[in-house]
């Protein structure tokens, strides 16, 4: 086995890690504000229900890439979106890319959150009115935190899911970590030990994720530790 | 955007509509390749996890846990040129010269194919465990070999217990399968993005596209309803 090919390969795949954990950072953040906002307009009336609906739907039944070609080569063939202020935003992939992943998460953060809201039991919520909580109250102190212990878990799994989706931006000519991987196959055609590296590289992002998460979960549910005696 | 022009772009009457519905039936049938191969995948992934020794058992989490955590790009990328790595080097080896490479087709199978393998072996694993421990009890008690019982009474109830999840797991891979067109496989990704570019009217074609992915997940979603509806039907009802 060649480690000069290796440490080489390795050096410079780490300098695509920032850009990958960038557009993780970024589309789990905003696809996050934007989910519990979906969330929370699909209870709350019923023509809303019915956009987010058909929203979760579409996004949720076609694939990524697609979604991030359709912005990317698709909106600028309009002249008036060529003329609108956010054209110097949408021409550039990263933009559509981080555009693309947002609203594809928040598809599947929203129905998350949902089955989380859905876990609340009635009597809590039921409880914290006899209480005579008012709204806002009885959300911060009951009902969010019920929820967001049920869907922890699940939200895990999205988070990480968005850091191996990033990857996809690589196929708009975004030099992320897969992007990198992919110009050097192409140079040395060494796809196995390129594969080694940037394997090991995204192995090691989900496994700290995948540990956080469960520190929170562990941290939100302190009823379920094991008790110290 | 008007509509008649449209119909007439996407259409059979000088339009791409022969081209999209050829491209259609590739990702129908790379996909469920793909998910045949990952089934095979999963039943041994499964089979290792549940009555395997210490190293098998290790051999299989060790499948599932990198497998899980890598994008699958990454992985067509690794079958698309390392396996011409690998053919070209085992033909030279063979005294055979020039270059051998796996074609689209074989390239998606297999990566898509170990893909969802992994996610297969936990949807399997975990319908084994729901059969009620007493069913497989009671068919060693009426003298059962261990391949009657596996027909008979194993991989049915394991079935009906893994389907919701196998489910999943084709949606997966059918949204999975737009990831081979990068080998230059003319699936519906790889044909829209040619239309695309050789009309100069992207948005149409993305959007017919989204549309046609649209079918393909909504048709075979409700297929798997009906088949879960129907693996149910001699099931006592529950509460509600």
């Amino acid at each position: 086995m060649d480690f000069d090919f290796l440490s080489d390969t390795m050096g410079k795949l780490l300098a695509g890690v920032p850009m990958t954990l960038e557009l993780a950072l970024i589309s789990t953040t905003a696809g996050a504000v934007l989910a519990v906002l979906l969330a929370v307009a699909r209870a709350a009336f019923v023509p809303a229900a019915w956009f987010v609906r058909g929203y979760v739907y579409v996004l949720r039944g076609t694939p990524l890439l697609l979604q991030i070609f359709l912005i990317y080569y698709g909106l600028g063939q309009f002249a008036w979106v060529r003329d609108t202020i956010l054209w110097p935003f949408l021409r550039q992939p990263y933009w559509c890319a981080i555009l693309a992943l947002t609203i594809n998460t928040a598809a599947y953060g929203a129905e998350i959150i949902r089955g989380g809201l859905q876990s609340v039991p009635a009597g809590a919520v039921e409880a914290g009115r006899a209480a005579g909580m008012p709204r806002l109250l009885l959300y911060r102190r009951i009902i969010l935190p019920i929820a967001i212990r049920q869907a922890l878990p699940a939200y895990g799994n999205e988070i990480i899911t968005m850091v191996k989706a990033t990857s996809l931006a690589s196929i708009v000519t975004l030099m992320e970590l897969s992007g990198i991987a992919y110009s050097i196959i192409s140079e040395t055609y060494r796809a196995l030990e390129v594969f080694l590296c940037a394997g090991t590289i995204y192995l090691v992002i989900t496994f700290v994720l995948t540990r956080a998460v469960a520190g929170v979960e562990t941290w939100l549910n302190p009823h379920l530790r094991a008790s110290r005696t | 955007m008007d509509l008649s022009a449209y119909f007439h772009l996407i259409g059979f009457n000088g339009g791409w509509g022969l081209q999209l519905v050829r491209a259609g039936l590739m990702t129908l049938a790379v996909s469920i390749a793909a998910f045949g191969f990952g089934l095979v995948c999963g039943t041994f992934g499964a089979w290792a996890k549940l009555s395997g020794g210490r190293a098998v058992r290790g051999a299989a989490d060790f499948y599932t846990t990198v497998i899980r955590g890598i994008p699958d790009l990454l992985v067509i990328y690794l079958f698309y040129f390392g396996g011409s790595q690998v053919l070209t080097s085992l033909g030279h080896a063979f005294g055979a010269e020039g270059f051998f490479g796996l074609n689209g087709f074989m390239v998606g199978m297999l990566a898509v194919g170990i893909v969802s393998g992994a996610y297969q072996t936990e949807v399997l694993r975990a319908g084994y465990l729901a059969v009620p421990k007493g069913e497989i009890e009671a068919a060693r008690a009426v003298g059962m070999g261990r391949m009657l019982m596996l027909r008979r009474i194993i991989v049915p109830r394991v079935l009906r217990f893994a389907l919701p999840g196998m489910g999943n797991v084709w949606q997966q891979v059918l949204k999975e399968s737009t990831l081979i067109s990068v080998t230059g496989l003319v699936e519906i990704m790889r044909q829209i993005h040619i239309g695309a570019g050789s009309t100069r009217r992207p948005f149409e074609f993305y959007i017919t596209g989204l549309l046609l992915y649209l079918l393909l997940t909504t048709v075979s979603g409700a297929l798997f309803r009906l088949t879960e509806t129907w693996s149910l039907r001699g099931e006592r009802r529950g509460a509600g």
